[in-house]
């Protein structure tokens, strides 16, 4: 078979685009549940209210420092294994779930980084200037230091979202089986002699999906950069 | 204390207010810590037998210890040959040459894009039908290159922001002495920079060893594998991957602490920036660090 007639029967024998979909969605809504958890959390962080910034402080530290597979067996395996937990009634859907919860839980502790370190970008004399002009902490939040604070955090957020996407295909060890990397393996078991080729087709598929975010983001930070 | 930026030093009334929702905010966490401790009894999860068995001679002799030395040592492997890797391209981007840096600048960009799950699946089915390497070997070999390519990517991003991230009068200065531009990259500014990132070296460390946890998906005997089989057979799972997360996260902890020393020490050594910090996004080429 020619290169050309190769690629055809791999992409005419699996549902490679359905793959994708299927880490697009786990990013998707893992992406929407980790900027809630981390924004709150990142917000807890920076309060002045010492249990509160414990709390945050303690789940960036214990979430950050485990390994995401860790995670995912552990919902799996754990959660509901032994605790019985049930997410959906349906086998797929309930792994999908967990598979989500597992991703938003683990980079939610990296959003919270990143939008600590947004509010850091901003220094102390913005937050004097608005307080001695009047402004009050909720008005002074508004309109001087979240602005800001939202522009300094766009890079960051933007790393935490490639490292997202390329980490749904841990959804592995949450025996999702319909995502990139389970559906890669069967191809390459029971097409072993185009190895190469097939991780080619899924390594490019994930470089045309990361890199334009990439360059969007750093475009958009230098764009929306506060020059000081 | 980066909430001064935000809070301007509390009144008496704030003071009153932050002590209410510090009360309140301890309440809320003393009731989710009793409610999964409630949840954990219903389902007889806190019966001493399934914590006692983590402790014993024979679950750290024939589980834990294997798994965790299987870690470390694919870790130690990953570490010192992304670092000849990262050196390697790194300095391909720096090159004189433009073809040099434009091809290690599409095999950085193009690894730090690829998940390393994807990966180490490829090398070790890859590995299997090549017959190469003898059979037992293949997961480290697969968990190990993928770690190296991913990471070494990285560490070659951080060679070359950590180069242009030094005072341009530092390239200016060795310039004016009469160096070349060899010269002056292998003895004034590569020095700096290495030095420079030596903190960032060993936060990368604790994403290698995070990372190689996804060697439990290509049957690789690393420490969460062989807490999930000693869970399995003893009937203790939660308990067991809980033990594997806190010697994760142990390790971990004390790594980053260890980057934090690392940086203070070393900042009068450089010119550089030696906080921890983060390549910008793959594609980003040429771009400024971003710090985070």
């Amino acid at each position: 078979m020619s290169l050309f007639e190769q690629i055809g029967f791999l992409f005419t024998s699996y549902d490679i685009p359905a793959a994708f979909w299927v880490n697009i969605q786990l990013s998707f809504w893992a992406a929407i549940g980790a900027l809630v958890i981390g924004t709150v959390l990142g917000l807890m962080r920076v309060s002045p209210v010492p249990s509160l910034r414990w709390l945050g402080t303690s789940y960036v530290t214990l979430l950050r420092n485990t390994p995401l597979t860790v995670i995912m067996l552990f919902l799996v395996l754990g959660v509901w294994g032994q605790l019985k937990i049930e997410l959906a009634p349906d086998f797929n859907t309930n792994f999908f779930l967990f598979a989500i919860v597992g991703l938003a839980i683990y980079h939610a502790a990296f959003v919270c980084e990143a939008v600590r370190s947004g509010i850091n970008t901003v220094p102390l004399g913005q937050a004097e200037a608005a307080r001695a002009i009047g402004l009050s902490f909720l008005p002074a939040a508004r309109l001087v230091l979240l602005p800001q604070a939202v522009r300094g955090a766009v890079a960051p957020l933007g790393n935490v979202l490639i490292a997202l996407i390329k980490n749904s295909t841990v959804a592995a060890a949450a025996s999702v089986a319909t995502e990139t990397s389970s559906v890669m393996k069967t191809m390459i078991e029971f097409n072993g002699n185009m190895t190469v080729l097939i991780f080619m087709i899924f390594a490019l598929g994930y470089v045309i999906l990361v890199v334009p975010i990439g360059l969007l983001t750093t475009w958009g930070s230098r764009r929306l950069a506060v020059s000081r | 204390m980066s909430g001064a930026v935000l809070f301007d030093t509390p009144g008496p009334r704030a003071r009153r207010n932050t002590l209410v929702a510090n009360a309140v905010g301890g309440v809320v966490l003393v009731g989710i810590v009793v409610l999964v401790l409630w949840k954990l009894g219903q389902e007889g999860q806190l019966e001493a037998s399934r914590w006692t068995s983590l402790l014993t001679s024979a679950a750290w002799v024939n589980y834990f210890l294997p798994g965790l030395q299987n870690t470390v040592v694919a870790a130690l492997y990953a570490v010192v040959l992304s670092m000849a890797f990262g050196l390697f391209f790194g300095l391909g981007r720096l090159a004189p040459y433009a073809w040099v840096r434009w091809v290690a600048g599409t095999v950085v960009e193009f690894f730090r894009a690829v998940p390393v799950l994807l990966m180490m699946i490829a090398l070790w089915l890859g590995l299997g039908f090549a017959k190469v390497v003898p059979a037992p070997q293949i997961p480290l070999v697969a968990v190990v290159v993928a770690l190296t390519l991913y990471n070494g990517s990285v560490i070659a991003e951080l060679v070359r922001s950590g180069v242009h991230g030094l005072p341009k009068g530092q390239r200016e200065a060795a310039a004016a002495i009469g160096m070349t531009h060899t010269q002056s990259l292998r003895l004034v500014e590569l020095p700096q920079a290495l030095i420079a990132m030596l903190p960032s070296l060993v936060s990368q460390f604790v994403i290698i060893l995070k990372d190689s946890a996804l060697g439990y998906i290509v049957t690789f005997n690393e420490l969460l594998q062989l807490s999930r089989q000693f869970g399995a057979a003893n009937g203790n799972m939660l308990q067991s991957l809980a033990l594997c997360a806190a010697i994760f996260i142990t390790i971990n902890w004390l790594l980053t602490r260890f980057a934090d020393w690392v940086a203070t020490r070393l900042s009068h050594r450089t010119s550089g920036r030696t906080t921890p910090h983060v390549a910008p996004p793959p594609g980003a080429e040429r771009e400024e660090q971003v710090a985070a």
